[in-house]
């Protein structure tokens, strides 16, 4: 299942070390500005791939020059890192907007005040929406459907505001392509436009189509809990929170009503709902109450707090070391499991970025196998499913440049793993309960840990 | 372009048919025409692929507004798709083809009477769309129409069509009365025309600010809460926003609109959330602090605040930004998540940078070990710029919580063991600072530092070790070693350090003038004679005046005590934060900048300000006007925004050379170097030349304000102008001085009676006796000497007086006091023990004097700072006075004090009583605060104290009486 508001962590690979960073400060430009008179909220919207290609303008008024991006190029050469772009930038005429989402930016051009987290927010979900109508959110695929994408930012917005956001809605306007449908409408001429309301655009649930219909009725969650940690060299939690979403795909005829209620639904300190949810009933029951949307959709998003325990899945041994003569240093990490609640933790990756110096590594894994990439100072360390009564172990020696210094930042290690049918939260779901319609549907829940900014220090 | 588009067909492997990058295959050579016999076609589908090629084209900025005759021919069709995709093209390119787009104005109107909502609504949005003026009038009926339409769809794209229409030709809006009708859309039954309704309105009334068309009663309010749980997330945005402009008539309103809102911060979309924040902060500042929902209130904020840091980074970044000010007007609201804003290694730098920020305003004396512990954990890492923040922060935490200082300096010192050149240099700015902070402290480390000397090549770190060698130049064997070798090349360093080099050398001299007389004057030719820059220049000339005139009164200029760097170093200040509160989620709460400062003059903004608490105390402690209840005067002029005021708190001595007046004419007695340096013939050179520098304000506001008055005496009117030009160094006239007492009688003395006073005179204390004779023989050899007292007063020179006394003679002697003496707390705090010697014996006597002649000259304190200290200093320290008897105005009053260096720094007026606020430096550095309150015939006066060290709080009262007395 595909998880619309996964969060774009850059992965371990990406996210090289350069760092060359940029200022934040934005008073590169100076401060006063001569905003136009008009008001509008998103004015432009430029797609801008890896390279710095303009491959895809959209203006929801008038039309603004390419050039207002050389500032942006200006600053993102200064960045080195994409990841490192500020998202807020400022010109003399313009204040720039920009999200960095599948090694593309979206960068949206506001010429007044305008609450920058609403801007950003919908860029989001422009790119959510793309990935949802394409499978993927990547150059290739939009220019493939650039029609289709042009027409979907139409719909999106008007004058600026936004106009249909909601992925059930977009699809009543404009279809997704299938290969089937393209063929039939090369062949009749046919439309993939709708002529004909959506049925939710302007009902009391937005979010739901009328006239659902499926053979098989099912509903299925998927509760994802990531795991962001620091450990310092001893092994010590720094901190650790658990971010949590409860991803669904429900397959529902006419209009049901669900509950869904939890065994322990007080370990959750923070939550946020899909727009379906009742409120209410979540503040007075503690329990999940909405019609939900057709199809998949995130049903919640919640946290857990580095205050409470949080249950560290796994141990990591390291000693990283460079010598002070000679052009070497020492590595050896071990990991093992620690809090698994007995389910075997899997996908096991080790990331190491090293430092500058480091020119190559000559180790030995007792599983899995080990890349280092000469040019991101990057080694990653696969290992794959662990075994508890098998520790893997990685050891070896480091060479850095002959004459460089012993380095003087220390590397970093991020872990990543997954360990299936376990919330290391213990958040259970209790059941699902449907009103409203009267047959049987098939239900599911399934649990997933995985790791998310897990960092431990050397 | 058309090469790429070919390539990217070529590299295709699979049937480019499929998808839209076929339309990029058509040849360069023909396009449009081709795309024009297309257009044309009698194939409707052949038509729709035209059309779609033409937008593809559009989409990567390829200019196809020739075809548009051609395109706006296919308009007239039933098929909803080329019908959607004419408009697209009709948007981009109607401006450029205003005339032409005359021709589609039929197909909207008639689309606009059409039986399916959506093709109504498509071809009212459009329209819309199309910024032609000419279009605009053909639009107004179909407008109107849609406003009234029976399908909501409908009517909620009308609404943002009148906003449109408004930013196109705002008269022809309100002639046309569409503002009533949208102003009725806020009642609507379907909660998205309510909330596009509202931003709308919002959007029109932001060019508008005085108009009043978003009138905000209780009931539109109502209407308001109603339709913000019904409508979109977006809509949300509009509806939150716009309520955050309401102000509440009372805490009851105001508590039940804060229930109605909090559920909000439980949404997904986080600019909801942060809008729901941005109502909840403002309508609090109206609860009572006592009411159980407050403190519920408070608690529900954190949460959603701390989940917002597991978004998105970008949406990470501004949510940091926005609870940067949180935490500082309400740090009790976060203070015990530290941990979330902890720095990950994959972390964007813009969020590592801003955590960091956060990090530092919520340390305090319960989590720095924690913080510490990261800090020291960043400092390793790679990106420099975040090293270096890490170390600064290092250093404000030592700054901020006592009780960690040690530790941090430790920890510095750890950090520069490491010789990572960036961490030393950052160090030793911040280990500066923290000796600024505790004088006397951690001098032990200078050693350290100065072993780092040679690695320094960053102006700021290369003046704040020089600065430290200056100020500690006792205490460093080699000091003149040091500094001579950053001498040798004076003219390649940055201003900052030259005259950093410049100040150091002259402490130097003053401290151990044996041995560095020739450093001292090669420092003061380099920079007089050698130097076009006019600050540089100007200081030097100040101090080669001050030697050569008075080394004494040059010593209580040069080395006087320096005020002790504030706490909190980069607060925004206060007036500015409310105004950024209210204005949470915004660009503004992004930049840290008034609103004013996005948009030009004549778009008039209207500063937010929070509302006032009603019924608890805090009105009346606060001297802000806004938030005292029922005053009816005009808003305060806005403070202009800000830079950072770290810098400027920190490097007095560093002040960069902002007025640069024209550098001084070149004058024949430039050959200063030849003359003597002690011998004092400058002054006729001096008086025509400074005078005349504009920039010497600049130079010389950074220097001690303590101006000794035998500086003043022998250089008349050209010296009065220049202090005028440096603005805090006001020459006061007629301060507060007590009559004379008598302080020995004679019969305890052996017949020697001196009775005296105090005086303020010129910024210098001066402790004025008479002596008299009552004894038979001649008195000769006088001396004197003080006890160790509170404020370290003590003898600036001998005692002058030079003719033996003779028998039932009097003599009259000033004698000029400095404050650097040593310090004992003394009870009471004025009491001054006193020993004067003569050619008979040693006598003692104590006396008081009034803390008054303790008020230094640039005891003003800047608006915003005071308001910021008022509210810091704690409750506890007030004390409050009364002062009968007094029939001064408020006006008078003011005047009398501020001759004895009691500034007033605001005014206000209520119900006919005058409030003074006013502000009072002693010479060690402690502000007092006070708010005199003047009842227009009443004449007993209300004196409200607030200082950090309370106990002078009676003293300073006593003076407040003694000075309106007389």
């Amino acid at each position: 299942m595909t998880c619309l508001y996964l969060r774009a962590h850059s992965s371990a690979g990406a996210s090289s070390v350069s760092r060359q960073s940029c200022h934040i400060d934005t008073e590169l430009y100076s401060w006063h500005s001569h905003l136009d008179l008009a008001a509008e909220m998103i004015h432009s919207l430029f797609l801008i791939n890896h390279s710095g290609d303009i491959f895809l303008e959209k203006h929801w008024k008038s039309v603004i020059g390419r050039s207002v991006c050389d500032y942006f190029f200006e600053v993102k050469e200064k960045a080195v890192d994409p990841e490192n772009v500020p998202p807020v930038l400022q010109t003399p005429h313009h204040y720039l907007i920009s999200i960095y989402r599948g090694k593309l930016f979206f960068l949206s051009v506001i010429q007044t005040e305008v609450p920058p987290l609403f801007v950003i927010e919908f860029l989001h979900r422009v790119a959510d929406t793309i990935q949802d109508y394409f499978g993927e959110c990547s150059e290739n695929v939009i220019k493939d459907n650039v029609v289709t994408v042009y027409e979907l930012l139409e719909e999106m917005l008007d004058n600026g505001f936004p106009l249909a956001t909601e992925s059930n809605v977009l699809k009543e306007m404009i279809r997704p392509p299938t290969i089937l449908r393209t063929v039939v409408n090369t062949l009749t001429g046919g439309s993939n436009v709708g002529d004909t309301l959506p049925t939710g655009q302007l009902s009391n649930i937005p979010w739901r189509r009328a006239g659902v219909k499926y053979t098989n009725n099912e509903a299925y969650f998927d509760v994802i809990e990531e795991i962001d940690a620091i450990l310092d060299k001893s092994g010590t939690t720094v901190c650790a929170e658990i971010q949590g979403v409860i991803e669904a795909c429900v397959r529902l005829t006419g209009m049901p009503d669900l509950t869904l209620s939890f065994m322990n639904p007080r370990l959750l300190d923070d939550v946020s709902f899909h727009p379906c949810v009742r409120f209410k009933r979540w503040e007075s029951e503690r329990v999940l109450s909405f019609i939900p949307p057709d199809g998949n959709f995130t049903l919640m998003n919640y946290h857990v707090s580095s205050q409470n325990l949080v249950a560290i899945p796994v141990w990591v041994k390291q000693s990283i070391s460079f010598f002070e003569s000679g052009p070497s240093g020492r590595l050896d990490i071990t990991i093992g499991p620690k809090q698994t609640m007995g389910k075997t933790v899997e996908n096991l990756k080790v990331t190491i970025h090293m430092p500058k110096t480091v020119v190559s590594a000559n180790l030995t894994a007792t599983q899995g196998n080990y890349t280092f990439d000469l040019a991101t100072k990057v080694v990653v360390w696969d290992i794959g499913k662990l075994n508890p009564q098998k520790l893997p172990n990685l050891r070896g020696s480091l060479s850095t440049q002959t004459g460089a210094p012993k380095p003087d930042d220390n590397p970093s290690l991020n872990i990543d793993l997954k360990i299936q049918q376990l919330a290391i939260s213990g958040l259970k779901v209790s059941r699902l309960d449907m009103y409203g319609e009267k047959y049987k549907p098939f239900k599911g829940v399934k649990y997933l840990t995985k790791a998310g900014k897990f960092q431990v220090r050397t | 372009m058309q090469e790429w588009a070919n390539q990217l067909c070529e590299n295709r492997q699979f049937g480019s048919k499929m998808t839209d990058s076929k339309y990029f295959t058509t040849t360069k050579k023909g396009e449009i025409f081709e795309l024009k016999a297309e257009l044309n076609s009698d194939k409707k589908e052949k038509k729709k692929e035209a059309v779609k090629k033409v937008i593809a084209s559009m989409t990567v900025g390829k200019d196809v507004s020739a075809l548009f005759p051609d395109v706006v021919n296919c308009m007239q069709t039933d098929n909803l798709e080329l019908k959607k995709l004419v408009y697209l093209y009709l948007m981009n390119y109607a401006k450029s083809q205003p005339d032409m787009a005359i021709m589609a104005v039929n197909t909207f109107v008639k689309d606009c009477e059409d039986p399916n909502p959506l093709i109504r609504a498509l071809a009212v949005r459009t329209m819309g769309c199309i910024r032609v003026d000419k279009i605009t009038e053909y639009l107004c009926e179909p407008l109107r129409k849609c406003l009234k339409d029976e399908d909501p769809y409908v009517r909620k794209t009308a609404a943002v069509c009148v906003a449109k229409l408004h930013d196109i030709n705002a008269q022809l809006v309100e002639d046309q009365g569409f503002l009533d009708t949208l102003k009725d859309l806020i009642s609507d039954s379907n909660p998205m025309v309510v909330a596009n309704a509202v931003a709308a309105l919002s959007e029109i009334a932001e060019s508008h600010p005085n108009s009043n068309l978003l009138d905000l009663n209780p009931q539109t309010i109502n209407k308001l809460l109603t339709a913000l749980n019904e409508c979109t997330e977006w809509g949300q945005i509009f509806i939150l926003d716009c309520l955050a402009n309401y102000t509440p008539r009372d805490d009851r309103e105001s508590q039940s609109i804060c229930e109605r809102v909090t559920p909000r911060l439980s949404h997904a979309n986080s600019a909801v959330v942060l809008s729901a924040v941005k109502v909840l902060m403002k309508f609090m500042e109206m609860l009572p602090k006592d009411l159980d929902y407050y403190g519920t209130l408070l608690k529900k904020l954190a949460p959603p605040l701390v989940t917002l840091l597991s978004a998105e980074p970008e949406l990470q970044y501004v949510a940091l930004r926005n609870i940067n000010l949180i935490v500082q007007r309400r740090p009790e609201i976060l203070k015990h998540e530290m941990k979330v804003f902890f720095v990950k290694y994959n972390d964007p730098i813009y969020v590592k940078l801003e955590k960091l920020d956060i990090m530092i305003r919520l340390a305090s004396q319960a989590n720095i070990a924690q913080v510490l512990a990261e800090l020291k954990e960043y400092a390793t890492e790679v990106d420099v710029d975040f090293v270096r923040k890490a170390v600064r922060a290092i250093g404000r935490c030592a700054i901020k919580v006592e009780q960690s200082a040690e530790r941090c300096v430790s920890t510095l010192l750890d950090l520069i063991q490491t010789k990572v050149n960036y961490v030393v240099q950052e160090a030793i700015v911040v280990i500066k600072d923290i000796f600024r902070k505790y004088p006397n402290k951690y001098e032990s480390v200078i050693a350290t530092l100065c072993e780092n000397l040679d690695s320094l090549d960053e102006p700021e770190a290369r003046a704040a070790m020089i600065w430290i060698v200056g100020e500690y130049a006792e205490r460093i064997d080699n000091a003149d070693e040091l500094l001579e070798s950053f001498l040798e090349g004076f003219h390649d360093e940055s201003t900052q350090v030259q005259l950093q080099l410049l100040t150091a050398i002259v402490k130097l001299f003053l401290k151990k003038p044996t041995e560095t007389q020739e450093l001292v004057q090669q420092v003061l030719s380099l920079a007089t004679q050698d130097s076009d820059n006019p600050d540089l220049r100007d200081r030097g000339y100040i101090y080669w005046r001050l030697l050569s005139t008075d080394p004494v009164a040059a010593k209580e200029v040069v080395l006087a005590e320096k005020p002790l760097i504030s706490e909190e170093t980069d607060l925004i200040e206060p007036t500015l934060l409310e105004e950024l509160i209210c204005h949470i989620g915004t660009l503004a709460s992004v930049y840290h900048k008034p609103p004013s400062a996005f948009v030009e003059g004549s778009r008039g903004v209207q500063h937010k300000r929070l509302p006032g608490s009603a019924g608890s105390g805090e009105s009346v402690d606060s001297p802000d006007p806004a938030s005292a209840a029922g005053v009816t005067e005009a808003p305060p002029a806005v403070i202009p925004s800000q830079g950072d005021l770290l810098g400027d708190l920190l490097n007095l001595d560093l002040t960069p050379p902002t007025a640069t007046g024209p550098p001084p004419a070149p004058s024949s007695g430039m050959q200063l170097g030849a003359m003597d340096l002690l011998g004092g013939g400058l002054d006729s050179l001096l008086g025509g030349d400074i005078g005349g520098s504009a920039a010497m304000g600049a130079g010389f506001g950074a220097a001690p304000a303590a101006m000794p008055a035998s500086f003043n005496a022998p250089v008349s009117g050209g010296l009065d102008d220049l202090f005028d030009l440096g603005g805090s160094v006001g020459m006061p006239m007629g301060a507060y001085s007590p009559p004379k007492t008598v302080w020995l009688p004679a019969m305890k003395a052996k017949g020697l009676e001196i009775s005296g006073t105090f005086a303020r005179r010129a910024g210098v204390i001066q402790m004025e006796m008479t002596l008299t004779n009552k004894a038979m023989s001649v008195m000769t050899d006088f001396a004197i000497q003080f006890n160790r007292n509170s404020f370290g007063l003590a003898p600036a020179g001998p005692l002058q007086v030079l003719t033996p006394l003779s028998p039932n003679q009097s003599i009259e002697v000033s004698l000029p006091l400095s404050t650097v003496g040593p310090v004992m707390k003394m009870e009471p705090l004025t009491n001054l023990q006193v020993a004067v010697k003569n050619n008979i014996d040693v006598f003692y006597f104590s006396c008081q004097y009034p803390i008054s002649m303790l008020f230094v000259e640039d005891g003003k304190m800047e608006r915003q700072v005071f308001l910021a200290t008022w509210k810091d200093i704690p409750n506890d320290n007030e004390s409050q006075f009364q002062i009968k008897d007094c029939h001064l105005n408020s006006d008078a009053a003011s005047n009398k004090l501020q001759g004895s260096n009691v500034f007033t720094i605001a005014k206000r007026t209520v119900e006919g009583q005058d409030m003074l606020y006013q502000s009072t430096k002693l010479t060690n550095g402690i502000w007092v605060l006070a708010e005199l309150r003047v009842q227009a015939g009443n004449p007993n006066y209300t004196v409200s104290l607030k200082c950090r060290a309370p106990e002078v709080s009676q003293c300073v009262f006593q003076s407040y009486e003694a000075m309106l007395k007389n």
